[in-house]
């Protein structure tokens, strides 16, 4: 593809992503992907199904390591860095790059451990510090007030919406500088929606958020910047707004205006 | 629609609910078969045991021929001491592998070799483990030990806990164990704080199960335990133990010492009736 974007560049990008191949097995589902990720933005991946956007995703914290016949080729730069060839330990790069995915998963255990559990990976803290964290990181994630008197109680008691939430403030508990969120909406009601797409909204003043969106609507209303994929490329890159009202490509305008996808 | 058409449907009907009364008939028959046969069993135990239970079972020991008095107190004492050393060593082992054959080895050569040779441990007759204790163990120590009957029953207890621990393990979604990688957690971390502690349930429910199994087993001791006639805490001594003693005293002419086998028929059977329904109650709930 000669026509390859080249207008996939911002300035200030916290991720580059540059001549990236994905591969599972022998398919090659990720074709020389170059992008960059403005910092303190929100930036949505849009395209039908099996285009690859859950891939490039799970590229930015190295997820797909945990497979062995998946393989990623080419270069992520974090704030410069190239992830994929760091000697840095993946853990490391998982506390700055936190990730949110499809379905709810709280862990086997109470509200507050869930939001600890990470914590103590990385940081000792003394138990008043815990507190104030658990607390903090469950407010960010509007969800201090429904579960503040339950804190000792099983995560899996809460509705699907706060389970995801909860998910969200155990991401930001770590304080990572990366949320990735992996359709977090799919599996929730309109209302739980709504909320989460509140909280993104206020999340990019301190985060630089990059969500996997089936719906076009949520894309267009939450995030900053766009990437239309579709079978592996992609195929455009730009603020949602002109990507929306106006796309350069023909191929984007069919898939948001619905006439393909 | 056509009266042909509706008749015709009506037929197909009428066909369909015949066939569907017979398969229903048959099925409950095959039930009413199988819990008939296990009531009787359980009626007839109880009937039978619950005249020799006594204080004296519990606190004396296993008496003479037609002797007036005696219990089976040291054979309790040896089952429970043998079951309990055989579940505290072969645990740990079963619960170990089982993590590995789930979480690193699914489908690695190792891992595939190790769930074949556990399926045919798992299958093993337990006379031909009793019989292979016996001539690794007892043979050479020249003595029927309680420790060779713990190691009989322990090898009976690791490739059940094995196998319910990876079914346990792998019946965890995978979308859990992300998670908690995504957090940055290191693989030790997420097998024992996430993917273990959601599998406990069930993996608690295979250690009481594998108990309830060595609990009544026969075979393996046979060889190993023998039996003692008096109180022996000594491992390293033949041990007294409920199926073997229950072996013994079913088979002789004595009245009182079938009197004392259908009463640790009875506590045996009550025992594993018990471990069961524990196992099904309190914690086969999270499975």
């Amino acid at each position: 593809m000669d026509a390859k974007v080249h207008n996939a560049i911002v300035e200030a990008p916290k991720i580059s992503v540059r001549d990236l191949d994905f591969y599972y097995g022998s398919f090659h589902a990720l074709k020389r992907i170059n992008l960059d990720i403005p910092e303190k933005k929100v930036t949505a991946f849009i395209g039908p199904s099996g285009c690859g956007k859950s891939t490039l995703l799970r590229t930015f914290n190295r997820m797909f390591e945990l497979y062995p016949e998946q393989r990623a080729q080419g270069q992520i730069l974090l704030d410069g860095d190239n992830i994929l060839e760091s000697k840095l330990d993946v853990s490391l790069i998982r506390a700055r790059v936190g990730m949110v995915f499809q379905k709810p998963t709280p862990f086997p255990m109470s509200i507050y451990d869930n939001i600890a559990f990470g914590v103590r990976l990385f940081e000792t803290l003394p138990r008043v510090e815990m507190d104030e964290r658990v607390e903090w990181a469950l407010k960010k994630a509007a969800l201090w007030t429904e579960v503040k008197d339950k804190l000792g109680q099983s995560g899996a008691g809460l509705s699907g919406g706060q389970q995801q939430r909860l998910c969200i403030a155990r991401g930001i508990a770590i304080k990572p500088e990366v949320l990735l969120l992996d359709e977090p909406c799919s599996a929730l009601d309109p209302i739980s929606t709504g909320k989460i797409e509140e909280l993104i909204h206020e999340l990019k003043s301190d985060y630089t958020v990059v969500i996997v969106t089936h719906n076009m609507q949520q894309a267009a209303r939450c995030s900053d910047y766009t990437a239309y994929m579709y079978l592996g490329d992609l195929i455009e890159f730009g603020p949602t707004a002109e990507l929306f009202m106006k796309p350069k490509r023909k191929d984007t305008e069919d898939y948001i205006t619905g006439r393909f996808g | 629609m056509s009266t042909a058409q509706h008749s015709q449907r009506i037929a197909k009907h009428n066909s369909r609910r015949r066939t569907n009364r017979i398969a229903l008939t048959l099925s409950l028959a095959a039930m009413a078969f199988g819990v008939f046969w296990l009531l009787w069993i359980l009626f007839e135990t109880i009937t039978l045991g619950i005249g020799g239970l006594s204080l004296s079972l519990f606190t004396e020991m296993t008496p003479p021929p037609m002797a007036e008095t005696g219990g089976l107190a040291n054979a309790i004492m040896g089952s429970l001491t043998m079951v309990g050393l055989a579940t505290f060593v072969g645990t740990p082992i079963g619960i170990l592998a089982g993590v590995h054959l789930a979480e690193y080895g699914r489908n690695s050569w190792l891992g595939n070799t190790t769930r074949f040779v556990n399926d045919i441990l798992l299958s093993a007759p337990s006379i031909v483990i009793g019989l292979f204790i016996y001539a690794l163990v007892v043979t050479r120590m020249k003595s029927y030990s309680g420790w060779a009957g713990v190691l009989a029953l322990a090898l009976i207890v690791i490739p059940i806990v094995i196998r319910t621990t990876e079914t346990m393990l792998i019946l965890i979604p995978n979308t859990l164990r992300e998670a908690a990688y995504a957090l940055g957690s290191p693989k030790w971390k997420v097998i024992c704080s996430i993917t273990l502690r959601a599998a406990s349930g069930g993996v608690i429910t295979g250690i009481l199960l594998a108990v309830a199994r060595i609990a009544g087993e026969t075979a393996p001791l046979l060889f190993t335990a023998l039996s003692n006639q008096f109180w022996s805490a000594d491992l390293a001594k033949p041990m007294a133990s409920l199926p073997v003693t229950i072996f013994k005293f079913a088979m002789s002419p004595y009245e009182n010492w079938q009197k004392l086998a259908w009463a640790g028929v009875f506590l045996i059977t009550l025992g594993v009736l018990l471990l069961n329904i524990l196992a099904r109650t309190m914690f086969g709930k999270k499975v």
